[in-house]
């Protein structure tokens, strides 16, 4: 009977990355900035404060080449975004949602936008680095999951990629009890001391080359439960991190974005991901 | 308003508590909060109609109180956490290891909830946990923290002692993430995010516990539309954990094609939860006073998608209620027998199954649910990892019942106000829902209009601890139905 049920409602699984899916597109799940704002020095007041996670800083002019105006700037911090919408909601004129799911980025830095100068050569080092690592994977991969302080959540949207809409099997990605058999290492949770020891246990076990995806808000900053004196705000100060993704949780397609993203195996040229042009433009601008 | 009421010395709430517990009242939990240095003992008791905290004080010097487990059993666990955040000892525990916070006894800096100051780190002390039991024939099972899947972290310890039945250690301190801390000096209508992330898998449930504490400080009324969408995201919230603790138990038993499909219809409720809230976990929706706004989806669009939904469900779930083999697996399977699950006061599913049938819906109504029409319950009492499966599949049916309900409704909603203000200066009140896992209880207290103290207790906390008593079998064969049928998530236990 279950092989029977197994066939019905013909073909679920999305064909992403090899064909756009509207669900990736569409997704929203942390803030941007819009376009450069450079504000009047009145206008800048409060902004910060509408961020329940400290993701927003505004700052006098960054004396960099497009700061010619005396006006002050603003920018958001994806990587402690928790995706709540008050700031979008507040100023729809600054903020808006970040469009699509591929919210991963190679350098913590690379979070912040609108992007600083200097985040473009980091990237590119970065990216060579993780290419030459990952040069002697196979085809399949092998994924360790590990929570050191999630609220739950997190694991629901890991485990995600397993059910048929995902299938993440299709891409010779699959999921490791061992690490010793692993590649990658996907650390969900706040970085809580009370797995910092397990953490680095497991990240020792497993073999070189190995890389680690800090999946999730909460992993990459600590989000909205840091700062505490259980935790460490994130997993970057208990292990090298490769990829780095926002969410809170991260969605499933930004958790399989970002492990593509290690394994150089997005589409386009190697690695090529938003946010890395010399404008500081995300190349795909939210719509307004 | 909350029924407070102060007794002095922890000897009198004893007494008060073992009094109100013979007239019927629940046990619903105990916690700590720092009071000019000396400790605030309050236990939560559940009656028809309220939650009232009582409430004892232990002097600053005290190192030490008598305990209550031995007169109240089901507060175990709660005096162990509340000796790891604020150092006291409950004189007379039978069984005092560190839960949630493993530090050395004399380690005098402690989270102390409730407490101005705030300490900088604290690292859990392994010094501080019990040596596992070692001898001839007695052998130990770590299962964890680390475990073999996409898990939370969690230890289990599996002692074999000889001939005797093995014990099972929990251990959840790993994952503690201090959140009680970060509640405190919060603006209240900032605490709703932090009370989404207690436990995520039940963030609804957790953001309405929580507003409904400040609500009733303010005395205040969401508007009704405002009442319906709520319960639309929290029986929305429980589908999906159902489904998530069936796949779960299918994967237990090897079937594949099952957990393919409940893990389909998962992915359609969160998608369509996404559509509706804008987020998958229907975050951001629940505020103080109400929710942030109404659908994105029209009635008609919503009304399709829970039909089909429901259809495809049914199916699937009667297939695999019919696979002989599958419930051999869950029949016996870790056995709460009912009168351990009325002494404790079990919740959810776990207490439902054992013929303890408590649900802050019928017991304490919110929101829209008293005007909603629900059907009468079944019964079950045979305790086992069945009936919690039976259990969750009635509630399934019930939450689409109420779901039709509900978009019926707000297809005639004409004002479109769906907040009321909230102005709270000052006081404590205890809020609630029900999770899928089970009551949620936020006790919370605010303070020239900041949050004081909040104490998030959730079904998970008060149902893992019975998960010591239900190994009558094979242990490790057992161990993987018993929790996914307890359907819990640690975030929520260790917070
Ligand atoms: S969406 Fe919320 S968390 Fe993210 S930047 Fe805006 S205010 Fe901060």
């Amino acid at each position: 009977m279950w092989v029977f049920r197994g066939l019905r409602n013909g073909v679920v699984t999305t064909r992403w990355p090899r064909r756009p899916d509207r669900y990736f597109t569409d997704w929203h799940g942390v803030a941007t900035i819009r376009d450069h704002p450079s504000l009047p020095p009145g206008d800048i007041e409060g902004l910060a404060e509408l961020c329940p996670t400290g993701a927003i800083h505004t700052a006098p002019g960054n004396g960099g080449p497009d700061d010619e105006q005396p006006g002050r700037r603003v920018g958001v911090d994806q990587g402690r975004c928790i995706g709540c919408g008050r700031c979008i909601q507040a100023r729809p004129d600054l903020f808006a949602w970040s469009a699509g799911a591929g919210v991963a980025a190679l350098a913590r830095q690379a979070l912040v936008v609108p992007a600083v100068a200097e985040t473009d050569e980091t990237l590119a080092e970065l990216r060579d680095d993780l290419r030459t690592r990952v040069r002697a994977l196979g085809r399949s991969v092998h994924v360790r999951h590990l929570d050191v302080g999630s609220d739950g959540s997190d694991e629901w949207e890991v485990l995600a990629l397993l059910n048929p809409v995902y299938d993440v099997h299709r891409l010779g990605i699959f999921f490791t009890a061992t690490p010793r058999h692993a590649d990658i290492l996907l650390v969900t949770g706040a970085g809580a001391r009370g797995m910092a020891a397990p953490l680095r246990r497991t990240y020792q076990g497993m073999p070189d080359p190995k890389v680690v995806i800090a999946a999730g808000t909460d992993a990459v900053s600590g989000g909205l439960t840091a700062p505490s004196y259980a935790i460490a705000g994130g997993v970057g100060g208990l292990v090298p991190v490769d990829v780095w993704v926002p969410g809170s949780p991260p969605s499933p397609f930004s958790v399989l974005h970002a492990i593509l993203l290690a394994l150089g195996r997005l589409p386009g040229p190697p690695g090529r991901r938003r946010r890395t042009d010399k404008t500081g433009k995300t190349g795909k601008e939210p719509r307004p | 308003m909350t029924e407070i009421v102060g007794l002095g010395e922890v000897a009198s709430l004893r007494d008060e508590l073992a009094r109100r517990l013979a007239g019927g009242q629940r046990f619903a939990g105990l916690y700590g909060a720092d009071h000019d240095g000396g400790v605030r003992l309050t236990a939560l008791v559940a009656a028809d109609g309220d939650v009232a905290e009582l409430d004892a004080d232990l002097p600053a010097d005290a190192a030490a109180y008598p305990a209550l487990t031995p007169s109240v059993p089901a507060a175990f666990w709660y005096e162990r956490e509340i000796h790891d955040l604020f150092g006291v000892a409950p004189d007379g525990h039978p069984r005092l290891d560190p839960l949630v916070l493993p530090l050395l006894q004399a380690d005098p800096v402690r989270p102390r909830p409730g407490a101005e100051k705030n300490p900088q780190r604290l690292d859990p002390d392994e010094h501080a946990l019990p040596r596992h039991v070692m001898g001839p024939g007695v052998f130990t099972i770590p299962h964890g923290p680390v475990r073999s899947g996409v898990f939370e972290s969690v230890e289990y310890l599996v002692e074999t002692p000889g001939e005797d039945i093995p014990h099972l250690n929990i251990r959840v301190f790993y994952k503690h993430r201090g959140i009680e801390k970060r509640f405190e000096h919060m603006a209240p209508a900032d605490g709703v995010l932090l009370a989404e992330r207690v436990e995520g898998i039940a963030s609804v449930a957790h953001a309405l516990a929580y507003c409904h504490a400040l609500e009733r400080l303010a005395g205040c009324v969401p508007p009704w539309p405002a009442q319906l969408v709520r319960v639309l995201y929290a029986e929305l919230e429980r589908i999906a954990n159902h489904l998530d603790a069936a796949l779960k138990l299918a994967d237990a038993a090897g079937l594949a094609v099952a957990v393919a499909r409940f893990g389909w219809h998962k992915e359609r409720v969160l998608r369509l939860v996404g559509r509706l809230a804008g987020n998958r976990f229907g975050r951001g929706v629940v505020v103080p006073g109400g929710v942030s706004r109404l659908p994105a989806l029209g009635p008609a669009a919503a009304l399709a998608e829970l039909n089909g939904l429901q259809r495809n469900i049914d199916v699937d779930a009667a297939l695999l209620m019919g696979t002989s083999s599958f419930l051999d697996r869950l029949r016996t399977t870790g056995p709460l027998p009912a009168d351990r699950a009325r002494a404790h006061g079990a919740l959810g599913p776990v207490g439902k199954a054992s013929g303890h049938a408590c649900d802050a819906r019928d017991d304490r109504p919110y929101d829209a649910y008293p005007t909603l029409g629900a059907a009468p319950r079944r019964r079950y009492d045979d305790g086992d990892a069945l009936a919690r499966l039976r259990v969750r599949w009635d509630e399934v049916r019930e939450s689409f019942h109420l779901l039709r309900q509900v978009v019926d409704q707000l297809d005639d909603i004409h004002d479109p106000t769906v907040r009321a203000p909230v102005e709270v200066a000052g006081g404590r009140a205890v809020g609630w829902a029900e999770a899928p896992q089970g009551e949620v209880l936020y006790a919370v207290q605010v303070t020239d209009g900041r949050v004081a103290r909040c104490k998030p207790r959730s079904a998970s906390f008060h149902n893992l601890v019975l998960f010591h008593e239900v190994f009558v079998g094979d242990i490790l064969t057992d161990f993987p139905f018993s929790e996914a049928s307890f359907g819990l998530s640690i975030a929520g236990v260790a917070l």
